[in-house]
């Protein structure tokens, strides 16, 4: 019997998303977001290195608001990555395993990483 | 690798639709996966309006209605009808679960079915499972001992011993974890997925069993064991309540156990 010809059931295209899977994928983005975003505050702190003029003009660049929003995206990835992160560790011990402990560690995660980034930002501006 | 867009052969198209009979007052569509490997054509969704109030509760219920009122070219899987054997797994309503323990009445909308995910389909509902069984065989799911056996009884287990296997031992084998975990989507080939580890942490923990140190070997893979990232779609579809990701995490635990001895 010909077997090569058989499609491939979907998959991504039809399963739920839930709080499970979704703040899977968010860990790995917020990831990859931290890496890019981490070249900004690079580029300040060698402005810095670069005497008080470059630095100024950087600065200039950095709080003009478009910038300032992707900080705040930046801040808010950093927030959260890194109480996943804990998450993780905990899981990682074998403690909240349960899809209970999942769900509750879950929405504390998300709640926390936006406190903490309102919290950072308010304490900055 | 992962690969998030279906292959050209299988993108779905659109089907055919069956109205529900002349005076139906309780009429529920429901929307199902169809391929025929004989005709050369894509997948596509035929969607069947029924009668609720003329079929029973359960989602497999509605399925063998279709086949046995309104297309008997409709094909899938099912035996028992009451979530022991595993066979009619399918992704209903967006998640994997077993059709005949699937009430209707708690699906909200169209009824949306599909074979398990990202598996290859042999005909409609059908999906081949012949790696996921192969998967199964080369964790050697039996007891294996080195001791001789006692001439009199069986290799007895105390009930402390007994306990270890409870939440383990239920697993029916119908997939719809592992095939709603994105890590084995990716690298189902050689990711064991959460089924398959499940069924190896339970004879990990088998008081009787004396190959824990070569299961244990055959695990310890990047791959085979290790592409579990704590999704937990396992957990949360399992249709009978088990816990794959907690059995998986308990293998990791093994595994770092026995390094720091």
């Amino acid at each position: 019997m010909a077997t090569d010809n058989r499609p491939l059931s979907p998959h991504l295209q039809i399963y739920r998303p839930q709080l499970t899977s979704v703040l899977s994928i968010t860990h790995r983005i917020t990831g990859v977001v931290l890496s890019l975003g981490l070249g900004l505050v690079v580029a300040w702190v060698l402005a810095l290195a670069a005497g008080p003029e470059r630095f100024a003009a950087v600065t200039g660049v950095l709080s003009s608001t478009p910038v300032l929003l992707l900080l705040l995206a930046w801040t808010a990835a950093l927030f959260y990555h890194l109480l996943n992160g804990i998450r993780h560790l905990c899981w990682d011990a074998g403690w909240m395993l349960d899809l209970r402990g999942a769900y509750a560690s879950g929405w504390t995660v998300v709640g926390l990483a936006v406190v903490l980034t309102a919290v950072a930002w308010g304490v900055w501006l | 690798m992962a690969e998030f867009r279906l292959p050209k052969n299988s993108r779905i198209r659109a089907g055919k639709h069956f109205p529900a009979p002349q005076g139906a007052s309780n009429v529920r569509t429901f929307r199902v996966y169809r391929w025929d490997p004989d005709s050369g054509e894509n997948p596509r969704i035929d969607s069947y309006d029924l009668d609720l109030d003329q079929c029973g509760p359960m989602v497999l219920d509605a399925v063998l209605k279709i086949k046995n009122e309104i297309d008997p070219t409709l094909t899938f899987r099912r035996s028992c009808r009451e979530g022991i054997c595993g066979s009619c797994a399918f992704n209903i309503d967006g998640t994997n679960t077993l059709a005949c323990t699937q009430a209707i009445e708690d699906i909200k909308g169209d009824v949306k079915i599909y074979p398990l995910p990202h598996m290859p389909v042999i005909k409609d509902l059908v999906p081949d499972l012949t790696h996921f069984y192969a998967q199964y065989a080369s964790i050697k799911p039996w007891i294996r001992t080195q001791s001789p056996a006692p001439p009199d009884k069986e290799r007895l287990q105390s009930p402390e011993d007994r306990k270890h296997i409870d939440g383990l031992y239920e697993c029916i084998l119908c997939a719809c974890c592992s095939t709603s975990c994105p890590s084995y989507w990716w690298n189902g080939e050689r990711y064991l997925g959460p089924a398959v580890l499940l069924q190896a942490y339970r004879w990990l923990v088998d008081s009787r069993d004396e190959a824990t140190g070569e299961r244990l070997d055959d695990l310890e893979d990047p791959f085979r064991l290790y592409r579990c990232h704590t999704i937990m779609n396992c957990a949360k579809t399992c249709p009978k309540g088990l816990n794959p990701a907690k059995a998986i995490a308990e293998i990791k635990k093994m595994m770092l156990a026995r390094q720091s001895l």
